[in-house]
C-alpha cells in the first residue's frame, strides 16, 4: 500500500506574537513529526547586557518585548535587589503589583478579544468579529486601554515604561493621580466579569492532558512578583534554586531552546498553571465569577485558558482597585542600597508565565553575566506535545480545518517571541 | 490646515533594519519646520489605534519584508485603499499595523488621512545598525514625508493623487 503523507505547514502563524512556524507531518494517519519553531531566546540581550551597569538592566530588558515590558523590568529589579540584599516593602511593593495589574489587563485582554476569541467563534480574525459584534470588540479595546493607563501612570509611559528602578521607582504617583484610574477600574471590573461569562460560553474542544504546572506561589496573595516556585508534582523551591531543577535543551529544528525540568521533562507555565496552583489566593469576586462560569478549581484543558485569562483580568482589575484605595504615597520613591558583587535571581509572573532572570555582578554593579528565560521558551516543549496529542485523533479532518485547529491550540499558550522583529511579510508582484 | 500631523515610527530598536521606522520618526522629530507630533511604537496594533485616536492626519512608518530589494519604499493611503490582505495576513506580530488599520476601518475609527510607509529591510538580525540601502531609503522617506506634509499645508492644494490598488514603489 502506498504511503500517504500529509504535512501541515504554517510558516507564519497568524495572531502569535512574533515569528512562528509550525510543521506537523502525518503519515498513514499517524502523526510522525511535530516541529514548532516559534521561539528565539533573547541571547542578544544577554550579550548586550554584559559590561553594562546594573541600573540599565530594567530599561534594556523592557525592550525585549513590546507586550510585556513590565515583566522584564520586574524580573530584572528583583534579581538585582536579590544580589544587593534590598527588600522593597509596603507601598512601593504595592505599586509594583499595581503596575503588574496594568500589564496583565493589557496583555490578557489583547489575547482574549483580538487573538483567541475569533478562533472559538469561527471568525478568521478580530476584524471579521468586529464586523458582526463591534460592541464586543469595543469593550475589549476599552478594557485594554485601562491596563495601558495604569502602566502609563505608574510606569511613566505606556510603551516601554521608564519609571521602574532597582529599589523602587524614580517617581511615585500622588493619590490624586491614581483616583481617575479607580473610576475607570470600576467599569473595567464589571466588563472583566462579563468577559469571563462570555468566554465561558465558547465551545471548547475536548482535550485534556496530564501536565506538570509550574508557577510562583505566595501564601497571602495571587502571584505577581514573589513567591516560591511550585508544581502539582511536588516541586517547591526558592527562585535561586531554579538552575538546579530546570535546564535548557537545544532543539535541532529551530533556534529554540526548550526548557525542561531535569527529572521530568516538559512543564506548563502561564495563567492555567497560576490558577491551578493558586486558586485559593484569588479574590472572592474572582471565585464567584469562576463558579458562575462553572470552571473547576483545577483545569486540565488548555483551551480553557481563555476563560482563565479572563478570570485573571478580573482579578487584576479587582486587585488594582484595592491597591489604589489603600494607597498612601511613600516618603521616598526608592529604598537606598549599595551595589555589591554577587549573583542575583529574579522570577516574576509575566502574563504568559514565569520569567526568570539571573545576573552576576561585579562590586561596582557592572553586569558580568546575564541569563533570561522567558515563559514561551518554557512552554515550547509542552506545546509540541499538545499538538502531537491533539492532531492524532483529528487526522481525518480536512487540512484547512486541521491547520486552523492547530493554530488555535498554539494560541492557548499566547506564545510571544521575545525580541522578535515585528516586520510584516508582504507578497506582492512588482508592476 | 493647522492641526499637527502625527508621525508614528514603528520598530524594534535592537533588530537592525526593523528599527527603520523609529529612525525615520526621530529624523522627522528633529526638524522644526513642521508642527509634528512624533511617537515611537513597538508595532502592537491596539496601542497604535490608541496612539492615532482623535488625530486627523497620520503618517505611519514601518519596516516590511516583501521579497523586494533592500530599501524599496512602499506607500499606502489607508484612507483610500484597503491594506492588501497579504500585508496583514503575514504580519508577524499578533495584532500589528495592518490589522490595526483594518480593525479601525471596521469600527469606523480610521483617521481621515492615514499614510503608511513601508521600507523593505534586509537584515533583521540582532543589532542596532541599519544596512546602508535601508539607511539611504530612510533618508528618502524623510524627504518624501516632508514634501507630503508641505503639500497638505498649501491652501487649496488638492489632495495628492494616490494609487488605488498598488503601493507606490520606488
Amino acid at each position: 500500500m502506498p504511503m500517504k503523507t500529509k504535512t501541515i505547514q504554517v510558516d507564519y502563524l497568524a495572531r502569535v506574537e512574533g515569528e512562528g512556524a509550525l510543521r506537523v507531518k502525518i503519515q498513514n494517519q499517524a502523526v510522525t513529526q511535530v516541529e514548532l519553531g516559534i521561539f528565539e531566546p533573547p541571547r542578544f540581550f544577554e550579550a548586550f547586557l554584559r559590561g553594562r551597569n546594573y541600573a540599565e538592566a530594567p530599561d534594556i530588558t523592557a525592550r525585549i518585548c513590546g507586550i510585556c515590558p513590565v515583566a522584564y523590568q520586574m524580573s530584572a529589579v528583583h534579581a538585582m535587589e536579590d544580589a544587593f540584599g534590598v527588600r522593597v516593602e509596603g507601598q512601593l511593593r504595592a505599586l509594583r503589583r499595581l503596575l503588574y495589574c496594568g500589564e496583565w489587563i493589557e496583555s490578557h485582554t489583547l489575547h482574549v478579544y483580538l487573538l483567541h476569541a475569533p478562533d472559538f467563534l469561527g471568525y478568521q480574525d478580530a476584524i471579521q468579529l468586529a464586523g458582526d459584534y463591534p460592541e464586543i470588540v469595543q469593550r475589549g479595546l476599552q478594557l485594554k486601554k485601562i491596563g495601558n493607563e495604569i502602566v502609563r501612570v505608574v510606569g511613566g509611559r505606556e510603551i516601554h515604561p521608564i519609571n521602574v528602578r532597582v529599589g523602587g521607582f524614580y517617581r511615585v504617583p500622588t493619590r490624586r493621580e491614581l483616583e481617575p484610574l479607580a473610576e475607570q477600574l470600576k467599569w473595567a471590573r464589571d466588563s472583566a466579569y462579563e468577559t469571563v461569562q462570555w468566554t465561558s460560553t465558547f465551545p471548547m474542544p475536548d482535550f485534556e492532558r496530564e501536565y506538570e504546572f509550574v508557577a510562583l506561589h505566595h501564601p497571602a496573595e495571587y502571584p505577581f512578583n514573589e513567591g516560591r516556585l511550585i508544581s502539582n508534582r511536588g516541586l517547591d523551591i526558592a527562585v535561586r534554586e531554579y538552575a538546579e531543577h530546570f535546564v535548557e535543551e537545544h532543539v535541532a529544528h529551530s533556534n529554540a531552546l526548550h526548557s525542561v525540568l531535569k527529572e521530568r521533562g516538559a512543564y506548563f507555565v502561564g495563567p492555567l498553571a497560576r490558577y491551578n496552583l493558586n486558586f485559593n489566593q484569588l479574590s472572592p469576586l474572582t471565585h464567584q465569577a469562576a463558579r458562575e462560569a462553572k470552571l473547576p478549581a483545577f483545569v486540565r484543558n488548555p483551551f480553557q485558558g481563555i476563560v482563565v485569562r479572563a478570570l485573571e483580568t478580573l482579578y487584576a482589575c479587582d486587585q488594582a482597585l484595592r491597591l489604589i484605595e489603600q494607597y498612601e504615597p511613600p516618603e521616598s520613591p526608592a529604598v537606598p542600597f549599595t551595589p555589591r558583587a554577587g549573583i542575583g535571581y529574579g522570577c516574576t509572573e509575566a502574563p504568559r508565565g514565569i520569567l526568570y532572570h539571573r545576573y552576576q555582578l561585579a562590586d561596582d554593579g557592572a553586569i558580568l553575566d546575564a541569563k533570561i528565560i522567558p515563559p514561551t521558551s518554557q512552554n515550547q516543549k509542552t506545546m509540541e506535545e499538545d499538538l502531537r496529542a491533539f492532531v492524532t485523533p483529528r487526522v481525518k479532518l480536512p487540512k484547512p480545518e486541521l491547520t486552523w485547529q492547530c493554530e488555535q491550540a498554539i494560541r492557548n499558550y499566547d506564545p510571544c517571541i521575545s525580541c522578535a522583529t515585528h516586520f510584516v511579510k508582504l507578497e506582492m508582484e512588482d508592476e | 490646515m493647522s492641526e499637527a500631523v502625527l508621525v508614528v515610527g514603528i520598530g524594534n530598536e535592537y533588530r537592525r533594519d526593523d528599527r527603520v521606522g523609529l529612525y525615520v520618526a526621530r529624523r522627522l522629530a528633529g526638524e522644526n519646520e513642521f508642527d509634528l507630533r512624533v511617537v515611537a511604537q513597538s508595532g502592537e496594533g491596539v496601542a497604535l489605534m490608541e496612539a492615532w485616536h482623535g488625530a486627523r492626519n497620520v503618517i505611519v512608518v514601518d519596516a516590511v519584508q516583501a521579497n523586494a530589494s533592500a530599501g524599496k519604499i512602499f506607500r499606502f493611503d489607508a484612507s483610500l485603499e484597503k491594506i492588501p490582505f497579504t500585508f496583514f495576513h503575514y504580519s508577524s506580530h499578533a495584532f500589528g499595523v495592518a490589522e490595526a488599520i483594518e480593525l479601525a476601518r471596521a469600527l469606523q475609527e480610521l483617521p481621515p488621512r492615514l499614510i503608511l510607509y513601508g521600507i523593505q529591510g534586509d537584515d533583521f538580525g540582532s543589532g542596532n545598525e541599519l544596512t546602508p540601502e535601508v539607511e539611504l531609503a530612510a533618508g528618502q522617506v524623510v524627504g518624501q514625508i516632508q514634501r507630503e506634509i508641505h503639500s497638505w499645508r498649501q491652501p487649496c492644494a488638492p489632495i495628492q493623487a494616490q494609487p488605488t490598488h498598488h503601493p507606490t514603489q520606488q
